[in-house]
């Protein structure tokens, strides 16, 4: 074809493109025409229920909430900040300093390629529903089509729906970057990268839509047809349990560092680890208080119990320490904290204050015990504690929350749109709770552990897990990355 | 001449350098090193992991003398390094067969 025919037939084409737009100009305006405006009492009561974040009604729909919106763009913000750098640093500073980089970059690593993930076909996965399967999601939102800056009111009256996936993505960074712990400094970078590729796909995205999926099978608070009626506010199965249980699977895999045991392997920085300590923190404010996907009452209620369990579990190991060895070590104060976050993340929303303090003294306990005592007896080499404090604390607090939610800090326990039908509402009222939520727990772990089975020895088969004993005893960052943490 | 060489707490280095100065020592080498002698290390903790940290830190002086102050300069380091603990150091004194100040190239006691 050459250049005037092709001239000509690009002026056909825009002839016919802008005759067509104008038709659709036209019957657009014709629809608009026909539609009742909203009276005052519609628009009134769109108003309250953005106040109140219940269904705007046809006044407001498809319209994000600012305020909502804002929190919610926010806390998406914050939870990336737990991993970057907070969780990067919380790593990097417990591993000695040969790796310091390698762990930045594998966070680096993962947050790049899970996001690509997410976008192609993880958002869709979770929280899709064309599949209409408890254990998948669907089709309709790949490459995020159609997720636009209006509601997906399955999750969220007033929040973008765009907004809400960005928010949710966090979640499935932090979590495969979490395993990066119990496998620090001694797993090859591509094989890391194959492996949560495959794990995402595997656990991560089914598991996510089983608990808060719309049509997810252990989604006790917004799915009517729940099979399980468990509940789990911002992911004590779905980030901490599956990295938790993955990890020590996969450290169990790998086999201990070379020298484990042997050669001293000390943190090489106590100060970067409570930089990233502070971080996680302050960003799990996003992951908590977020999790309302609103700047709603229920926000509100977890910031508060996310307050006190971490302050709580911080110090309690601290003093557990002081009492048993007689120092309050920096890092007991540190894993206390992380703890206590981790343990009241499925609760944050369900339980009161009073709820939150005990779950921050058992935070501060249980972990203390499964790293320190449990690991010396079984010997495994979790390097970072990945097991010890979200493993077992993951499991802790989705335990707990069937112990201690309430309805009187959150309705949506005993709605009857979902939790009447599913069941839930009468576990909340009668008891019983904990049984749901040790199905849940059952399932996490099954899949989890089964998932990270099948995919380390595939991996393994594939690219091989361990880098060559040379390149561990010199250091990733030089062997995987090129570069030295330090050059002072 | 004398090469004397001091291992000292880190936290005694002013206090030397100040009591050498006293006694006209115009300048000396200072490194951090680790070691340990009777003192011996330390157990750190890391949540379950113990370690057995065998060497301290310490700093060592080397100080080149002549032969007739190598009293003074032995007196003033054990007088100010000294806090009666164990873990306060040693001092070694070494023949030193020559010192060439590279600037002039004098030799023996003037280029000390």
């Amino acid at each position: 074809m050459n250049h005037s025919c092709l001239r000509k037939t690009l002026r056909q084409l825009t002839v016919a493109g802008a005759l067509f737009a104008l038709a659709l100009g036209l019957s657009a305006r014709a629809e608009v025409a026909k539609i009742v405006p909203p009276t005052a009492d519609e628009r009134l009561a769109a108003l309250e229920a953005y106040v109140n974040n219940t269904d705007p009604g046809k006044s407001l729909a498809l319209t994000p909430g600012p305020g909502h919106n804002a929190w919610m763009m926010t806390s998406a913000a914050l939870v990336l900040f737990m991993t970057l750098p907070g969780l990067a640093l919380f790593y990097g500073g417990l591993v000695r300093k040969k790796n310091v980089l390698s762990v930045l970059a594998q966070c680096l690593g993962i947050t790049g390629l899970v996001t690509i993930l997410w976008w192609a076909c993880g958002y869709s996965l979770v929280f899709g529903t064309s599949y209409g399967s408890p254990f998948i999601g669907g089709t309709e939102f790949l490459f995020l089509s159609g997720v636009t800056s209006a509601p997906n009111t399955n999750y969220a009256y007033w929040v973008s729906q765009n907004v809400f996936a960005m928010f949710q993505m966090m979640f499935a960074i932090i979590t495969p970057a979490l395993i990066v712990g119990a496998i620090a400094e001694r797993m090859k970078f591509n094989a890391i990268l194959l492996f949560v590729t495959l794990w995402m796909m595997v656990v991560y995205f089914p598991l996510a839509h089983m608990v808060w999926g719309a049509t997810g099978w252990m989604n006790g608070v917004w799915n009517a047809a729940a099979v399980i009626p468990a509940i789990d506010f911002a992911g004590g199965t779905v980030v901490h349990m599956s990295s938790g249980w993955s990890a020590l699977v996969l450290c169990l895999i790998l086999g201990p560092r070379i020298g484990f045991g042997r050669e001293k392997m000390a943190p090489h920085s106590l100060v970067l680890c409570m930089v990233g300590t502070g971080m996680l923190y302050v960003g799990w404010y996003g992951f908590n208080a977020g999790s309302a996907v609103a700047s709603d009452g229920i926000a509100a209620n977890a910031f508060t119990t996310t307050t006190l369990a971490a302050a709580v579990a911080g110090f309690t190991w601290g003093m557990v320490e002081k009492v048993t060895r007689g120092h309050a070590s920096v890092l007991g104060f540190c894993s206390g904290i992380v703890a206590g976050l981790v343990v009241i993340t499925p609760a944050a929303g369900f339980v009161n204050a009073a709820g939150a303090v005990l779950i921050g003294v058992l935070a501060g306990v249980v972990p203390f015990l499964a790293c320190t005592r449990l690991k010396a007896v079984f010997k495994y080499d979790d390097a970072l504690d990945t097991f010890g404090v979200h493993a077992v604390g993951g499991t802790l607090g989705a335990l707990l929350t069937g112990f201690l939610a309430t309805a009187d800090v959150n309705s949506n326990l005993v709605s009857a749109a979902y939790a009447e039908k599913n069941g839930l509402a009468a576990l909340i009222k009668h008891g019983g709770l904990w049984v749901a939520q040790l199905k849940a727990i059952g399932v996490t772990l099954v899949l989890s552990v089964v998932g990270t089975i099948v995919l380390a020895y595939l991996v393994k088969a594939l690219v091989g897990l361990r880098p060559a004993p040379e390149a561990e005893q010199q250091g990733l960052d030089i062997t995987d990355h090129g570069e030295e943490g330090y050059i002072l | 001449m004398k090469l004397i060489i001091a291992i000292i707490k880190p936290f005694k280095l002013d206090e030397v350098k100040e009591a050498l100065g006293a006694v006209g020592i115009e300048g000396m080498t200072v490194t951090e090193v680790k070691g340990f002698g009777r003192q011996k290390g330390h157990t750190e903790i890391y949540r379950g992991s113990e370690y057995t940290v065998d060497f301290l830190p310490k700093v060592k002086i080397e100080i080149a003398v002549a032969d007739d102050v190598v009293a003074q300069v032995i007196a003033a380091v054990t007088g100010s390094a000294k806090t009666g603990k164990i873990g306060d150091g040693k001092i070694f004194v070494l023949p030193l067969e020559d010192v060439v100040r590279i600037r002039t190239d004098e030799h023996g006691d003037s280029a000390v």
